[in-house]
């Protein structure tokens, strides 16, 4: 198979960027879409021509760092991140338009690389059980209903790439956020800070410069773990019951 | 180079408690004056970064992937043994200490095994009161299953991401320090090498990866959790970062390397299906639980596996080990796997796989039951080869995954480097020849949480450290050492990539330093690797340049390095001249079964740098054996 990319691609943070495009050379429909990029950029480095920054790394779908918008979806048509993509889901000599995940909070660092530490500082400000090494109670001590237990898994899958906030027209990370509020707000573990949390949370979330959430759920459809809106639902209570019952604050 | 592994005097089921006494101690108010540098934010480097910071110490942990929850302890699939005997099925900390040395093919360090087991427990605690969503049965409690190796149910699991979940759990611990201001954070920055002064480790000098500046940091103390060196086989399990430069570069300064060609090659892993393919991905060992193994009784048999009924199959694993089966441990799985592939009778393209089958198990617990189980794993397999799970066998064959070899430490995690530490997989100790399934997860938790934090301690108590800076001359020499390499590679500018010279590598060492050596191949690979280098450092071609975010230069950085290291491999796997765990040496086995020489290997192999284009120098540390007998290791 051969295709045509448009690619964006942009020097650094200051470059203003702009789309170019590419053929391919021979790809197995069985490749990967990274492996796909691999070998562009093989090709490129042997012609000589800076080859396309992107970030990756587990390449099995787990670790959230390949950060792909593919033909206007980020992580691309199918559901599952840009690594699980396989060039079988296109057409031979498709037109593929390949962009970075773009948000305020997502400054560009090259081509399709972006800087998602505003992520990173969000969990720095709740996302966390306030527990130091040592003196645990026994694993047992706390049984945890199997419900919820499924829910809290559920809700701990996300893997950070932020699909979420790429696809949402305000650039809201609120999917994100639920996720791990979400994830210890459903654990016993999680109860004592589930207040403050929230607060915390949200509060670093707006001065990262993520935009509001207004209930599309285009953050569901996109995601690539299938991390649940029911998870805002319980983010927007706790964050009413925090705003009534916190006196604290 | 002296190795004293200072294993504390007693009986084993003691040394642990009494050396955590005897050992010095920084008073809390003292702690703050000392600093700790982490490379690497894994299992093992964020437990450590976030714990010792907890204690007191002013910690700074660097990674080179965009945040420390990328680390690839995150694709850890299966679970975590804790020696909880929640089962009630004949658990304890003594029989997780002997299936780990057994398991280990009795290459490995009886006291730090033991202090394994021993922490296990509290592990399996602390991941619990950080809100690891671990699996849970009916009635609230912890789940557990099986895995290879064992006879007890003891690895604890969530799904199949637990490696995942407990990594997260550490990311979480190590965000709370880093909002906290107690841990500096430098995320896409990477170790490129270690400073010594007056032989102790004080500091780093990094890359940003972003801007390109090679910066220095100075410390009291270094710790290196920097995972292991599987991809000097181009193709594993590893994410495509992973690297042996940090703990290369530490060899080169004098930290002996210990063990490098116990290499640990995993039975189930989707079968390779092209020459552009940039990775293996992992199927859990977890799956053996409810999978079966097996090949058709006939030769090139090319039957769709539905149709091919009971009678003509062989389940292998089943026959050759019947009291462990298909939860045969790693090293012998691959084996067999390998044997009957070669013998002709693998399916699928080109006959490199075999057969797990879930038929059975979905008929006996339901699709229900199994997805719980294994959900995710199903959904990758599937995504990959386009094949269902559900509704045909998987297909796999075994693929390199984990490297027991590392840098030597002693009963502190200390290495022949005074002040450098290694944690989790980057050191060699606890896991002998061949490891455990579910028992790295444990030893990157137990290193960081449990073990680091107390040792760390009795290093900076009893070491004189003078006062240094990053104005030292020795970190002016080694920026310079590094910025040197650098402008060496951007240089060349000859006609092969980077990439294309790792895939070469990758390929030499797969061939002649894989899953079965001899002596033949390993020595052929001792003039190939040499000679491949060489065209590297003539004909690398490395575009762009060094102030700017270059993911070329990146990996020609890396790739140089395994050059040198695929090396010392080869030689380590050439003078052992016995098979024990994942070294086979075909010259020595006993009707395919590993065959051990313990009157002259019982030791771990350990390398000193001598200098460029010099031999480097085996020495040995003796292996005493007092609990676990010598045995033959058998799981039939």
């Amino acid at each position: 198979m051969k295709f045509k990319l448009h690619v964006w691609r942009q020097k650094n943070a200051k470059d203003s960027g702009r789309m170019e495009t590419y053929d391919t050379p021979e790809i197995s429909s069985n490749a990967s879409f990274l492996e796909m990029l691999d070998l562009m950029n093989e090709d490129l480095t042997k012609k000589g021509q800076d080859p396309i920054a992107f970030d990756h790394d587990c390449r099995e779908g787990i670790c959230g760092t390949c950060s792909l918008v593919i033909d206007g979806k980020p992580h691309g048509p199918e559901k599952g991140t840009t690594c699980q993509l396989h060039m079988r889901a296109f057409k031979d000599g498709a037109s593929i338009h390949i962009e970075p995940f773009r948000a305020k909070a997502f400054p560009v660092i090259k081509d399709l690389a972006t800087n998602r530490t505003a992520l990173d500082r969000v969990i720095q400000k709740g996302g966390f059980v306030s527990v130091t090494t040592g003196g645990a109670p026994d694993g047992n001590a706390i049984p945890v209903a199997k419900r919820k237990a499924e829910k809290a898994f559920d809700a701990a899958q996300c893997i950070g790439c932020g699909a979420c906030v790429a696809t949402c027209k305000n650039a809201s990370a609120m999917l994100f956020v639920s996720a791990k509020v979400a994830h210890l707000g459903h654990l016993p573990q999680g109860q004592a800070e589930r207040l403050d949390r929230v607060m915390n949370m949200v509060s670093q979330m707006d001065a990262e410069g993520f935009g509001n959430c207004t209930n599309q759920f285009e953050c569901q459809a996109a995601c690539p773990k299938d991390i649940s809106v029911e998870n805002i639902a319980m983010l927007n209570r706790d964050f009413l019951a925090s705003s009534l019952k916190n006196e604290e604050k | 180079m002296k190795l004293d592994a200072k294993i504390p005097a007693g009986p084993v089921e003691q040394k642990w408690q009494k050396h955590k006494f005897d050992m010095k101690l920084v008073n809390p108010a003292n702690k703050r004056k000392f600093s700790v540098i982490v490379v690497g934010s894994g299992l093992a480097g964020a437990s450590a970064a976030a714990t010792m910071s907890e204690l007191g110490y002013n910690v700074s942990c660097f990674c080179f992937q965009d945040s420390p929850r990328r680390a690839h302890s995150i694709a850890a699939q299966g679970g975590i043994n804790a020696a909880k005997n929640y089962q009630n099925d004949g658990d304890s900390v003594y029989r997780l200490f002997y299936d780990t040395v057994k398991g280990g093919d009795f290459r490995s360090r009886e006291a730090n095994v033991y202090r394994l087991a021993e922490i296990s427990t509290a592990i399996i605690d602390q991941c619990v009161a950080q809100g690891v969503p671990f699996a849970r049965e009916y009635g609230g409690k912890l789940d557990n299953r099986s895995f290879g190796g064992a006879q007890v149910s003891r690895t604890f699991y969530a799904a199949g991401q637990t490696g995942q979940q407990l990594l997260i759990g550490a990311y979480q611990a190590l965000s709370k320090q880093i909002g906290n201001g107690a841990v500096k954070m430098y995320p896409r920055t990477e170790m490129l090498d270690l400073v010594v002064i007056d032989g102790k480790a004080r500091g780093i000098v990094v890359r940003d990866l972003v801007t390109g500046e090679i910066k220095s940091y100075a410390a009291d103390a270094v710790v290196l959790a920097t995972g292991g060196y599987g991809n000097v086989f181009y193709l594993s399990t590893n994410a495509k970062g992973c690297n042996v430069t940090a703990t290369f570069r530490a060899y080169k300064k004098g930290a002996g390397f210990a063990n490098p060609c116990f290499t640990q090659i995993h039975p189930t892993c989707i079968p390779q299906k092209g020459e552009y393919q940039s990775k293996l991905t992992l199927m859990s060992e977890s799956l053996r639980n409810d999978g079966r193994v097996w090949v058709p009784k006939k030769k090139g048999d090319t039957r769709p596996p539905n149709q091919i009924p009971e009678e003509e199959r062989d389940y292998y694993l089943e026959r050759k080990y019947p009291s462990f089966g298909n939860l045969a441990p790693r090293d012998i799985a691959s084996r067999s796997a390998k044997e009957v592939c070669d013998a002709g009778y693998g399916v699928g393209e080109g006959g490199n796989g075999v057969y797990l089958d879930f038929a059975a198990s979905i008929k006996r617990l339901g699709k229900e039951v199994i997805e719980e189980r294994y959900g995710n794993l199903f959904a990758m397999y599937e995504k990959i080869t386009a094949d269902d799970p559900y509704k045909v066998p998987m297909r796999i064959y075994p693929a390199v995954h984990y490297t027991m070899g590392g840098l030597w430490v002693d009963y502190n995690l200390m290495s022949t480097i005074e002040g450098l530490h290694v944690l989790g997989e980057a050191n060699f100790s606890d896991h002998g020849a061949n490891r455990l399934g579910a028992s790295a997860l444990m030893q990157g938790l137990a290193d960081g949480y449990f073990v680091i934090p107390y040792t760390i301690g009795n290093y900076l108590a009893s070491s004189k450290l003078e006062k240094v800076t990053t104005e030292h001359p020795e970190f002016k020499k080694v920026e310079s050492d590094v910025k040197g390499r650098i402008n060496q590679l951007l240089k060349i500018n000859g006609q092969k990539s980077p990439e294309q010279f790792h895939r070469e590598l990758g390929k030499i060492m797969w061939e002649y330093c894989g899953m079965a050596r001899t002596k033949q191949g390993l020595e052929k690979a001792l003039q190939l690797i040499p000679a491949l280098r060489e065209e590297f450092w003539k004909n690398v071609k490395v575009l762009g340049n060094n102030e700017e975010f270059n993911q070329s230069l990146e990996k020609a950085g890396r790739v140089a390095d395994f050059l040198e290291f695929g090396e010392l491999m080869c030689r380590d796997a050439l003078i052992r001249e016995e098979s024990c765990g994942g070294h086979f040496r075909e010259e020595y086995q006993d009707e395919g079964e590993a065959k051990r020489d313990d009157a002259r290997f019982t030791h771990a192999a350990v390398w000193e740098y001598k200098g460029e284009n010099q031999a480097p120098v085996r020495h040995q540390e003796e292996l005493v054996f007092e609990n676990v007998k010598l045995a033959t290791r058998s799981y039939k």
